[in-house]
This record gives C-alpha cells, sequence and structure tokens, in this order.
C-alpha cells in the first residue's frame, strides 16, 4: 500500500524489538468476542488510478454550476476565485500543519490568522474578530450563545429575514442548549415589527443584511431601541462580499456579527467546508467563542503571534468554556486571507460593483416579463421575484434546458404556500450578458 | 570536473562561529516578513476587473462610506508575502509530528485533486436535487463505509468537526431520553477525557461528573458501577483513551451503563488504532463521532476545516440531524425537512449538507486502502507506537505497563532533579526539527508527554527519533539545562511571552495613530 512506509521485514524487526511474536500481541486487550479476524466486506486496496476513475465517475453525475448559466445564491455564492489563491492554500506547510499550538514552529499560520482577523474586523465595522468558526449557521447559533451568557438572558428574536438553515441551526442549539428563540414568519416585503417584541427576557435581536431575500436594510436606528432594553444587536452577513459596497453592521450598532465568509476565496463545494466569521467589540472579547490571535513579543523582544485567551476555551475551561468548539476552519480562513489581500480595497470595491451591476441588469431584464414581479426596494446581487405560478415545477423546467435559475422558496419553506411563487435569484460577476439573455428568454417561454 | 570539496569550507575559522547578526534579521532562508497592512499602497490592486458599465445603484441609499482600511498588493506581492509565511510552519510534509490524540498522518494529493473536480467542489448546494445524484452517491458510498467499519446502522454526516459531532450525539442522546420521558441531569467523563467532552456535554446542560482512572490507566469499573444511576444520560468514553490504552473492561462498562438506561457515546478521536481491527458497535457503543481530518487523513489546514460524522445505533438513529441521504424508489433522495421518516430528527446543526469537501477526500483515502490496507494502518500505527515505547522504555518513564495502542504516553519523572520541565523538554526537540508530542495533556499524569507517530513513518524516522529522544535525555540528566531553558534557539522565533499576550490582548493591526489611541 503506497502510503504505508513499512515493510515486512521491518515489521519482523519491530515486533522482535518489543519483544512480541504476532501483532496480535498488542492487541491483546480487545475483548476476544470483540476482534475482526478475518477484512471487512469492503473492497480491497486501489490503485490511484482506479480511485480516480470511481470518484471522477460519481463526480461527473453531477451538473457542475460552472458549465451553466447559474443564478442561485441563498448563502453560498459562485465568484471568481484567483489562481494564486489555491495554489498557495496547498503549500504543504500550511495544508499539512495542525492547529498552532507551538507557536516558535506556527509563525506562518498565526501570522495569516492575525490578518485574517484582522480583515473580518475591518469588512464588519467591527473591533475584535475570531480565527474562524464552521459556517455562517453555527457562527448565528453561538452568537446567541454569547449574547445570552453576556446578557444573562434567555430568549433570541430571530427576523424573519434569517436564512432558514441559520433559523434552524439556532433552534437545535436553542432546544438542547436551553434558550428560546421567537421566530419570525419569513416576509419577503418586510413590514417585521421587531422591536416590538422585545422583552425583559430578550437577550438578542438577529437581523440578516442583506436579508434572505437579499434585501438592504438600515438597523442604524434600531441598535439603539435594542440596547435601551438591554438586548444586543446581532447582525448576520450571509453575503459577505456584500460589505465591499454597503454600510457595515458595525456602523450600524451591531454589537456581534455572524457571517459566512466562503463567497471570498472558497469554491461552493456543495455547502462546506464554508467558512464562519465572527466579530464583535472588545468588551466583549473574553465571552467570544473560538480561537483567538494575539500579537506579542518572543525571548529575544522581538514581535510574534500566539493563540490567546484560551482560558475560554475548553481545552483548558473545560465544562466551563465559552464554546466546545476546537478545530475550526482555519485553511478557508486561509483562502479569504489570501483573496482578500489580492483584491485589496480598490479590487473588492470594484467586485462588490460588479456584482452589484450584474443584478441589476438582471432584475431590470426580469421585471419586465409579464407576471413578474420584483419584491425589493433594495438589494445587492440577490433579489426575490414573484412569479405568476408555483416556483419548483418552473426552476425544474429551467434546469432540463441547462438553466439553474435560482432558488424556489418552496425548498426552505415547503410548508409556506404562500411563498410557493416566489424565486430567490442572484447574479455575481461570474453572470454574462449572454446568460442574463438565456434565462430571460428560457424564464419567457416556461411562463408563456 | 571540479572538485568542489578543496573550494567549499563547512567550518568556519574560530573567529566567525559566533551567531551572525544580519542586516535584515533575516538568517539564510529564514526570511522576516512584515503584516500585509504594513506593505499595501492604495490603489494597487492583485486582481484585475474593469468597471461596470455605467447603472443605477439600487442600494437605498446605504452605500459605504469612506475607506474599509485594506492595503492593496500585487499578485507577485501577495505570492511572496504567503510563501515567507509557509516557510514559518513545521507540517506532515516537512517531518514527524508526534502528537498525541491528534493522528497527525501523511496526507495523499490525490485527495486533494479529486476535491476539486468541478463536480463536486463547483455544485452549489441548493441546485436542483436532480442535478446532483453523484453528490449524493459519494454522500452514500462514504456512509457505507463508514457504517461497515463501525459496525453501527446509521451516520450523520453534517458536523463540521469532532466537536460538533460530540454535540450531535449528546443532543440525539437527550432527545432519545426525552422520546423515553426521562430528564437525566448527569453526564460521566474519566479525567483523561478530551477538554471537548465535559464543554460539550456542559453545554447542553449536563451536570459532568468527573470518572478517576484506576493505576492501570483505565476508568475504574467499580466507581463507574457506584456513579451510575437513573439521573445519569450518558457516558462519554474515549477508546483507546488518551493513555494511549484500549479498555479492557469495555464490554463491562457498556453493560453497566446500559443497565443503568444511560447510553454509552465514545469520542472516536482514536479510532486509527482499531480501524478494520475491532467495530465500536461490537464494544457496546450507542453513539460515536469520527474526526475524519484525523483516522481518515483529511489535511488539519492549520486548525480546520474538518469533519465529524457521527455513527449512532438503532436506538439513536432516529434522531440524526438533518439533511439525510435517503434511498427513494429509484434514486438517491436528500430528506432536509421533518416530515415523516425524519420526523424525530433533531433538526439542523450547519447550513447545508454537510462538509463535502472532506467527504470526497476520506471516501477517496478509504478506497486507496481498501479493507486490507485500512486494518493495515491499525496494526503498523499500533506497532510504530509500541517500537517507540520498547525503545524508550527506561530513557523516558512510561506512565503505563502493558503494550499500548497507537499512541504512547510517558510523564516527566525522567526529568526529576534536572531542573528541566516537559516544556522545556518538548522545546529542545523543535531544536532538533521535531514538531514536540502532545504536552501536559492527558491530565491524569504529571508533566505528560503523548507520543503518537502514525502509520506513516518509516522505520528509519522511527529510529532517528527514538535516537534524538535518547541524546536529549542524556544532556537533560548530565546538567546541561540551560540548552533546554533557552530552546527553541533555531526558530524563525524564541519563546514567545503568552502571559503578556493575553493580560493586554492586541487581536488586530492598526494604524500606528489609531493604537495609541486604543492604548489610552
Amino acid at each position: 500500500m503506497r502510503y504505508l512506509p513499512l515493510t515486512d521485514p521491518d515489521r519482523q524487526e519491530m515486533l522482535a524489538a518489543i519483544g512480541v511474536d504476532s501483532i496480535d500481541a498488542l492487541f491483546a486487550d480487545v475483548p476476544h468476542q470483540a476482534r475482526l479476524d478475518g477484512l471487512l466486506d469492503l473492497p480491497r486496496t486501489m490503485g490511484e488510478l482506479e480511485v480516480e476513475r470511481a470518484i471522477s465517475a460519481m463526480a461527473s453525475r453531477n451538473l457542475a454550476a460552472g458549465s451553466v448559466p447559474l443564478f442561485i445564491g441563498g448563502g453560498a455564492y459562485r465568484h471568481h476565485i484567483p489562481a494564486t489563491v489555491d495554489h498557495l492554500i496547498q503549500r504543504g506547510e500550511f495544508l499539512t500543519s495542525y492547529t498552532p499550538y507551538q507557536p516558535e514552529i506556527s509563525q506562518g499560520t498565526l501570522q495569516y490568522l492575525f490578518e485574517f482577523q484582522t480583515q473580518v474586523a475591518l469588512l464588519t465595522g467591527m473591533e475584535v474578530a475570531n480565527a474562524s468558526l464552521y459556517d455562517g449557521a453555527t457562527a448565528c447559533a453561538e452568537a446567541v450563545m454569547m449574547a445570552n451568557r453576556l446578557t444573562r438572558r434567555g430568549q433570541a428574536i430571530l427576523s424573519g429575514g434569517l436564512h432558514p438553515h441559520y433559523r434552524e441551526a439556532c433552534e437545535t442549539y436553542a432546544r438542547f442548549v436551553g434558550f428560546e428563540v421567537a421566530a419570525q414568519a419569513p416576509a419577503p416585503s418586510g413590514g417585521e415589527d421587531l422591536a416590538g417584541l422585545i422583552g425583559r427576557d430578550t437577550s438578542c435581536v438577529v437581523v440578516q443584511n442583506p436579508d434572505f431575500f437579499g434585501e438592504i436594510r438600515d438597523y442604524s436606528e434600531f441598535a439603539p431601541i435594542c440596547h435601551e432594553a438591554g438586548a444586543l444587536l446581532v447582525v448576520v452577513v450571509t453575503e459577505i462580499l456584500s460589505l465591499g459596497a454597503i454600510r457595515p453592521p458595525g456602523e450600524m450598532g451591531a454589537d456581534i456579527v455572524a457571517a459566512e465568509g466562503q463567497s471570498i476565496g472558497n469554491a461552493l463545494n456543495f455547502g462546506g467546508p464554508h467558512l464562519g466569521l465572527f466579530a464583535s467589540r472588545d468588551k466583549f472579547v473574553r465571552q467570544m467563542p473560538g480561537r483567538l490571535v494575539g500579537e506579542t513579543v518572543d525571548a529575544d523582544g522581538r514581535r510574534g503571534w500566539v493563540l490567546t485567551l484560551s482560558t475560554r476555551e475548553q481545552h483548558i475551561r473545560r465544562e466551563r468554556a465559552t464554546s466546545n468548539i476546537c478545530t475550526n476552519s482555519g485553511l478557508c480562513a486561509l483562502a479569504f486571507t489570501i483573496h482578500l489581500a489580492l483584491l485589496g480595497e480598490t479590487g473588492l470595491v470594484r467586485l462588490a460593483r460588479l456584482n452589484h451591476a450584474a443584478a441589476v441588469r438582471l432584475a431590470e431584464r426580469l421585471e419586465r416579463i409579464p407576471g413578474v414581479q420584483l419584491l425589493n426596494q433594495a438589494f445587492f446581487n440577490e433579489f426575490a421575484l414573484r412569479l405568476p405560478r408555483p416556483v419548483a415545477p418552473v426552476v425544474e423546467a429551467l434546469a432540463e434546458k441547462g438553466v439553474l435559475a435560482g432558488i424556489p422558496i418552496s425548498r426552505l419553506y415547503p410548508d409556506r404556500p404562500a411563498l410557493a411563487d416566489v424565486l430567490l435569484v442572484a447574479a455575481t460577476e461570474m453572470v454574462t450578458e449572454e446568460d442574463i439573455d438565456r434565462l430571460d428568454r428560457e424564464l419567457r417561454e416556461v411562463l408563456s | 570536473m571540479t572538485d568542489w570539496s578543496r573550494a567549499v569550507s563547512t567550518r568556519p575559522p574560530a573567529d566567525l562561529a559566533a551567531p551572525l547578526e544580519t542586516v535584515t534579521g533575516n538568517r539564510g532562508l529564514q526570511i522576516e516578513e512584515g503584516l500585509i497592512f504594513e506593505q499595501g499602497s492604495p490603489g494597487r490592486c492583485g486582481v484585475d476587473f474593469a468597471d461596470p458599465p455605467p447603472f443605477e445603484a439600487r442600494l437605498g441609499g446605504l452605500e459605504r462610506q469612506g475607506a474599509i482600511g485594506l492595503p492593496g498588493l500585487s499578485e507577485p506581492q501577495v505570492v511572496r508575502h504567503f510563501t515567507r509565511l509557509s516557510q514559518k510552519n513545521y507540517a506532515i510534509d516537512t517531518g514527524l509530528y508526534p502528537l498525541g490524540s491528534c493522528t497527525m498522518k501523511h496526507n495523499p494529493r490525490l485527495n486533494e485533486k479529486l476535491a476539486r473536480l468541478p463536480g463536486f467542489a463547483d455544485v452549489h448546494p441548493l441546485q436542483p436535487v436532480s442535478t446532483v445524484p453523484g453528490a449524493l452517491a459519494l454522500i452514500d458510498t462514504l456512509a457505507h463505509w463508514l457504517k461497515t467499519l463501525t459496525g453501527m446502522p446509521a451516520v450523520a454526516l453534517s458536523p463540521g468537526a469532532g466537536a460538533h459531532g460530540e454535540l450531535c450525539g449528546i443532543m440525539t442522546i437527550r432527545a432519545a431520553l426525552e422520546a423515553r420521558g426521562e430528564r437525566r441531569s448527569r453526564v460521566l467523563v474519566p479525567e483523561s477525557a478530551h477538554g471537548t467532552n465535559p464543554a460539550t456535554a456542559a453545554a447542553c446542560g449536563y451536570t459532568i461528573d468527573p470518572v478517576p482512572g484506576n493505576p492501570r490507566g483505565r476508568v475504574d469499573l467499580e466507581v463507574l458501577q457506584r456513579k451510575l444511576g437513573s439521573d445519569v444520560a450518558a457516558l462519554m468514553l474515549t477508546n483507546p483513551n488518551t493513555c494511549g490504552l484500549f479498555e479492557n473492561e469495555i464490554l463491562d462498562i457498556a453493560a453497566a451503563v446500559h443497565a443503568a438506561g444511560a447510553f454509552f457515546y465514545c469520542d472516536g478521536a482514536n479510532f486509527n488504532a482499531i480501524v478494520g481491527r475491532v467495530r465500536p458497535a461490537d464494544l457496546g457503543i450507542d453513539c460515536m463521532h469520527l474526526n475524519l481530518h484525523k483516522t481518515f487523513s483529511t489535511p488539519h489546514g492549520g486548525g480546520g476545516p474538518g469533519s465529524g460524522p457521527v455513527a449512532l445505533a438503532a436506538s439513536l438513529a432516529p434522531y440524526a440531524p438533518l439533511p439525510w441521504v435517503v434511498h427513494g424508489e429509484d434514486r438517491l433522495e436528500l430528506a432536509e425537512h421533518k416530515v415523516g421518516p425524519t420526523e424525530q430528527a433533531i433538526g439542523r446543526l450547519k447550513g447545508f449538507h454537510g462538509q463535502m469537501g472532506m467527504f470526497v477526500r476520506a471516501l477517496a483515502y478509504m478506497m486507496s486502502h481498501g479493507a486490507d490496507g485500512l486494518r493495515q494502518v491499525a496494526e503498523d500505527a499500533v506497532l510504530s507506537a509500541n517500537y517507540l515505547r520498547a525503545r524508550l522504555d527506561g530513557d523516558l518513564s512510561l506512565s503505563f505497563a502493558g503494550p499500548c495502542m497507537h499512541e504512547v504516553l510517558f510523564d516527566d519523572r525522567f526529568l526529576k532533579d534536572t531542573g528541566v520541565t516537559t516544556l522545556d523538554f518538548a522545546k529542545a526537540l523543535v531544536d532538533e526539527g521535531y514538531h514536540p508530542m502532545t504536552m501536559y495533556f492527558p491530565l491524569v499524569v504529571h508533566g505528560a508527554l503523548l507520543i503518537e507517530p502514525t502509520e506513516t513513518e518509516s522505520k528509519a524516522s522511527l529510529d532517528q527519533f527514538t535516537a534524538v529522544l535518547k541524546a536529549l535525555v542524556a544532556a537533560a540528566r548530565s546538567g546541561d539545562g540551560a540548552r533546554f531553558h533557552a530552546a527553541p534557539r533555531l526558530t524563525p522565533r524564541r519563546r514567545l511571552d503568552e502571559t503578556a499576550a493575553a493580560r493586554q490582548p492586541i487581536l488586530r493591526w492598526r494604524p500606528e495613530s489609531a493604537h495609541l489611541q486604543a492604548v489610552e
């Protein structure tokens, strides 16, 4: 087997050095009735070529997003990733290192995480960010639990504009961790009265911006209302690129930002691995979940980086930790850091503008189709349309014509018939004029 | 032919033997590298995009005002920066990485290549299910391998890493208890457990009741039996445990746990020791997470992403989190909501469908090995750890008797009266070009040194490692304490002041002027 360096003579020599006759002697502590004598009913070892054939055959049965016009977003966005990103993250020194517990020989990982934390703080307009969590949905649940700890309250109000997967993750955590969630109904056209719901036990209000239906809102007048009632404002961002164009949550008074960072540097990957971003205020840092990298000096007084404030974490604090998280999304954070370093201020702003331009052009075309209504007032690169008939079969019909037209809201909200005719459509810089023509034409045809 | 040996001397004259102070602070290939924020210039950009044609923005007047503060760098600057950073990292690609309980084994590049196929990497999670049969087939095949290897009837695939898998497992246990109408309050956790175990159970509202070990490094069965009762929800046991030992009374432990009506959770971080040789189901385990980034070799990436599928007994399977891949009449389906067979699911733990990129890598790894190769993995891992154990016995102090599994635990008695601590010893190993073993964990012995070589080291590599450890032990015992206290000296940075870092945390870069304001 090509990954195993020991030869049979090596094994014999090693057994002799140990002083046993056979490998079985080393498994003597395993109860007899639990020992497998033979091989399990699974295929035998395969060469690289055979594995590549078998797995490539599975890949080829999927419709790759890049092979067709794609208008699907909903918390995962297809953007262009410069070749440099994937090249650099595959350097073995990044790819095959562990969590940086030994700082003297992990300065590479620690320094890029410090740069990552800075980038995330700048982008969200917050003071401090951690070194990543699993994804946006888990970051959202962690944000609610952090708000519960900070306020010593136990009820979170979730806007109906929150991504339904994020809401569902919060509901699962709520049931088992022991807090309440008041989730509002999805409202593509807005009109929620969140302020009126805040009570004495409300730890936080969770809003998403742009919301799940693509609508951009200003929360700067809502934040003080939360604060006056002793609650925190958690702002979720599922399309982090939007912050290259719109006012960041930090400027709107957010206390915690939980976001999905996949859009920068990371592929769609059928939903994972993605990249949880988590940012907050300096005064709350000791209640933050996840790893934090801090600046310090070494024995010679030279600047360096270490994992810090570890007394929040499970490996030190055990049952009193702020979170049970250990492994996070380090390599996805590296991809984000490299891509954003390449973009810089100029590139990020221009890329965001390209996305908005594509979405505006698409909206202008689609809202002219008879019976189609745009539900948004303001949007970034994604918006909701009301079609004159149920969306799911329309999307299926378009997929058969080779156009991935968007997300039927009914897939995420099967129990809400009122939303069955709502379609969520995204357009990034990857969308061409031909793609827009194609969707316009095919959608007209399917609807006619 | 040129005789270079005449031209090049490797030994400097005596007056040049002292450490060289360089103008740059660089030391040959070790190059000092500032932050990207210190290198950028406004207006420079490493990506070329044309501006869009003129259009009317529809941002509702919420345009960002003012600069974000991101630095501008060109592509060559970015490539050089991150390449230099990479050279400051130790990695399994560069050497033995004996971190106990972390299973730092070789990461095959085939797996990277396959995970990047557009048919996996460039597939949107919310594409119509009819366009992703291959993705569902891959998930289903991975599940089949994991179920066969564990002997368990179901596997929940969505958890994002090991600790997330633990959360998933404890949640399903609580859901099963609630379905029985029971509210139990305690979870038993051995003192040698990973910190994530008590943190997870506490997060789910349980009181942690620690179980001491016996002198043989295993769970004390008698104490465990006394602690079990009708208010105990689960035992969370790591097997092999973090002392590197197989819990030889595990069948009795399982029987006792089940007799008390509790569930038996196993932390599968150490599955590498038994894969293909022992099925956890045959040990009476009800629930076990698997770290795909340990046993199944998906790269650890400097701290993730991981993937933590959870194998479940039939009694827990109905509560597995969404989504499920289910066998429909003529094709695989994705069950994303609580309807019909998924009615009792605990709900969603994460966005979308799990760590697909990790699933591809892990399946490629398992198929490459096959049933025979995976069994060999466990055998070689255990053989290598026992070989180190035998070679180092008498130099380092073994904590427990008997053969070990895939990792071997020493404590710091061998350093007694040397003035050298476990930390000093580990840092001296860094100067020798090795990543240290896991230190000060598990907490059940003093000054622990936990060594896990894995199956992907050659005998020559193991021999060299033992020779280095023996030499260091001899140095420590001969009174050369200074070498250890000053270590490491040959690394990009020497020991870092962690206390100062925690006392006044600097968690991001700020421009010099802003920095002063923040301090005030």
